[in-house]
């Protein structure tokens, strides 16, 4: 009897790589990626390593080193790690790999959590390497195990590309087994593989060019492309990866007579593809992201002399932008088929208020963002980074953005540019370990004379609380040492690096003011556990509450934020809900005394 | 209807991060695999859950992708009122919502920034094209024994429309509440049963 569990697509992924045998995995947290470390983390019948990297780049090497001993692995992050390791990846594809080694990158169309919507697959087509594009969590789940034997089988490295909707969907999944057996690692020295000085380099592109036609002509043959041609049938659709799904859902329901050609690999399976064209008028490319497949066809078409419209991304059929669903598929066929769009009906004269996500209750970094306030004023420049904090745009203290640990250098460059405000930037921990190092210790040595501002809330927050080298722990709960920030910054140069508790208004206040004040690169070290984390561990604080006799509905706590803290309009008084987590820091911002610990 | 469509249900659970949505969810999921049923469902992770408004599709019976198609739900679960309005183009017309009558308002509007519509307003407007159940299931829940137990009732709540048994849904209660709440959480989801009964 076959075995099936409801869950997480990560969770899928997961399981996929146990059935194939991994025996290293690394990667850096990033949503829509992080659960599947997390997941095999925590199984206790380990008999792999498994860890979080600093950064991605750092975890890519790591999984190359153990595919070069000839044993699986993996490295795992969200599209916009690929970009912090194209470095090893891009000479990976022409070094190779001995075991199987499989990057998995999660891609995020619509920006669900991301900085930007770039399509992995074009990564894939710009390194030569082949691309895995999972139909459904099942899919992804089955795929795993072909793709560690595909990438011993070509001594290559694959990419394995979930979308948001497979890695966070959950399903009814299959499970198979799990092997016992693994080969032992062994280090082959094949200098002229692993050294890629241009004398080797040059003969490894040339090798690696030649093994594409069959590769393409293995994956053609493999179950996850599948062509269904229907007698007669003008017109053909074609589906690649989730979209897929999508497309054949809506076939089902309309009963539609088309031919359809479902994608799950990269490259394209050129003969599939001829297959089709050969059949129909017009086909219809329904792809998430970038159209990678659509000018694929096209170029098919236009070297076999073909003449057959493709619709898609190209000419408006399908947007190019954001995330795709059954009924982006059927907008595309009323267009092609130029029937009337229904008018949208679902008008709400409601005034429905917007429901952002916040900073939680007793988020410390709400507390230093208003002391950041405070002291550097509304004419300060504030660049910042990826995080929780990043939602502290709503505190006005996070002005730039762009990509993990660039708000130190974007600092600098603001400074160096001529800048005379005050600059403060904001950096997480974690952020500040995975590459807001290179970014300090350039600002240092380059003189910039900026705030740098560690937001130490002890964990990885944001992607679900995975440890960093701050925390003491490993990704198994394991002791390790842990790194103090404050000497890791001195030892890089700083002259001025003050700790502060950030549930104490007026200690960081100070440092803040002695940081504006100092010439040169200032940095000061918010610490404070994150609430979620922190509850977790066992600390526990008294909550707060609004004596409604003092209060004179100044709504200065109110203006604070704190998700907490409601305002009463009717008796004109601040009330705290039971949200409250008592860091304490509202009733030093009310100036009439009126909020107070809760009496036990 | 053949036994195959009877079994098919679209169900659409709404709320703000931190209700429990995910939870809620699951029960049904597990219990569906349970019932040897197929079933999709896709969710909100990462930064939208600090507070944030979340949606979770759950497709029973379904062998496709897991997000439902606009104007497809059978069912809307809705945690909150305001949540319950934010994402009906996914419901069919005439469809049914099921929702907890008590306002999350969020820091948009204790700040000052907007207004939270009134809860009867929401009520008029949903009844004129959809059948409502609404009641406080925060209420339901504190009375059961816990408030943190209101997604629980909410499963309860919907459990009679579900092509699911009614014991299959309380095994899998009991196997993803915390150990020592079990007995709250079956009182909570009876609650949750009941109410849509008698209305
Ligand atoms: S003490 Fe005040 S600021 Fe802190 S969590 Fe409670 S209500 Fe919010
Ligand atoms: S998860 Fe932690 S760091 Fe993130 S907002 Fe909440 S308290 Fe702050």
């Amino acid at each position: 009897m076959t075995m099936r569990e409801y869950m997480l697509g990560n969770v899928a992924i997961a399981r996929g790589l146990l059935e194939g045998g991994v025996q290293v995995i690394a990667g850096y947290p990033g949503t829509p990626s992080s659960e599947i470390i997390d997941t095999l983390a925590a199984r206790k019948d380990r008999d792999y390593h498994i860890e979080w990297s600093v950064n991605e780049k750092v975890a890519m090497e790591v999984a190359v080193g153990a595919a070069w001993t000839g044993v699986r692995s993996v490295v795992t992050m969200k599209h916009v790690g690929l970009n912090v390791a194209a470095d090893p990846f891009m000479t990976l594809a022409y070094a190779g790999t001995k075991g199987g080694l499989i990057a998995i990158v999660a891609d995020d169309p619509s920006c669900h959590s991301s900085q930007n919507e770039q399509d992995t697959r074009r990564y894939a087509q710009f390194a030569l390497v082949p691309c895995f594009d999972p139909s459904t969590p099942q899919e992804a789940k089955d795929m795993l195990p072909y793709a560690f034997e595909f990438s011993e089988k070509f001594e290559v490295p694959v990419i394995f590309r979930p979308t948001t909707r497979i890695s966070h969907g959950k399903s009814d999944i299959e499970l198979g087994e799990i092997p016992v057996e693994k080969p032992a690692p062994n280090f082959e020295k094949l200098l002229d593989r692993w050294v890629m000085l241009p004398k080797n380099a040059r003969p490894r592109h040339t090798h690696l060019l030649s093994i594409q036609q069959p590769i393409e002509d293995a994956l053609a043959e493999s179950p996850w492309n599948s062509l269904e041609l229907k007698p007669d049938a003008k017109f053909g659709v074609i589906g690649a990866g989730i979209a897929s799904a999508y497309a054949k859902e809506a076939l089902v329901e309309l009963g539609l007579d088309v031919s359809y050609l479902k994608i799950g690999v990269y490259p394209v399976p050129r003969k599939l593809i001829l297959e089709l064209l050969e059949t129909v008028d017009a086909v219809l490319v329904f792809e998430e992201l970038e159209p990678i497949v659509e000018e694929q066809v096209k170029m098919i078409a236009q070297e076999a002399g073909i003449e057959v419209s493709v619709l898609g991304k190209n000419n408006g059929f399908v947007p190019r932008e954001g995330e795709l669903d059954v009924s982006a598929f059927l907008e595309a066929l009323k267009k092609t088929f130029d029937l009337e769009t229904e008018a949208e009906t679902s008008g709400t004269s409601l005034e429905l208020a917007p429901r952002p996500p916040a900073l939680c209750a007793g988020c410390s970094h709400r507390a230093t963002f208003y002391s950041m306030k405070k002291v550097f004023g509304k004419d300060a420049i504030y660049p910042s980074d990826i995080g929780c904090y990043t939602l502290g745009i709503q505190s006005g203290t996070v002005e730039t953005t762009l990509c993990m640990g660039s708000s130190i250098s974007v600092a600098s460059g603001l400074y160096h540019a001529g800048e005379k405000r005050p600059i403060c930037c904001s950096i997480g921990d974690s952020t500040f370990f995975h590459s807001g190092m290179n970014s300090l210790l350039n600002a240092i040595v380059n003189k910039a004379n900026i705030t740098v501002t560690i937001l130490d809330n002890r964990i990885t927050a944001m992607t679900g609380h995975q440890p960093n080298p701050g925390v003491g722990y490993t990704a198994t709960g394991e002791q390790t040492v842990q790194v103090s920030l404050e000497e890791l910054c001195k030892a890089m140069g700083a002259e001025f690096v003050s700790v502060v508790d950030p549930y104490k208004l007026e200690e960081i206040q100070e440092a803040f003011k002695a940081a504006k004040e100092f010439e040169g690169v200032a940095v000061v070290i918010a610490r404070q556990p994150c609430v979620i984390s922190g509850k977790r561990a066992g600390i526990r604080r008294t909550p707060y509450v609004v004596d409604p006799e003092k209060c004179e509905g100044c709504k200065q706590c109110v203006k604070f934020g704190c998700p907490a803290i409601e305002f009463d309009e009717q008796n004109k008084c601040a009330v705290i809900t039971a949200l409250c987590s008592g860091c304490g820091v509202c009733a030093q911002i009310c100036k009439f005394d009126a909020i107070q610990e809760v009496k036990r | 209807m053949s036994q195959a469509e009877q079994k098919k249900l679209d169900l659409l659970i709404t709320g703000v991060g931190g209700q429990g949505a995910i939870l809620a969810s699951d029960i049904i999921g597990k219990a569906a695999v349970t019932a040897g049923m197929p079933i999709r469902a896709a969710e909100t992770h990462g930064m939208a859950q600090r507070g944030g408004s979340v949606v979770n599709h759950i497709r029973v019976g379904n062998d496709y992708g897991s997000m439902i198609p606009k104007k497809g739900a059978d069912l809307l679960l809705a945690l909150e009122p305001m949540e319950a309005v934010r994402y009906l183009d996914f419901l069919k017309d005439g469809g049914i919502i099921i929702m907890n009558t008590q306002p999350i308002v969020p820091v948009t509007v204790t700040s000052g920034l907007t207004k939270y519509p009134e809860v009867s307003d929401i009520l008029d407007f949903l009844s004129e094209k959809y059948i409502v159940k609404a009641f406080n299931a925060d209420d339901l829940a504190y009375e059961a024994g816990n408030r943190l137990a209101m997604n629980v009732v909410m499963v309860g709540a919907v459990s009679g429309y579900l092509p699911i048994p009614k014991e299959t849904l309380l095994d899998s209660v009991k196997a993803l509440v915390p150990q020592k709440t079990i007995e709250v959480n079956l009182r909570a989801f009876e609650a949750g049963r009941q109410k849509v009964e008698e209305s």
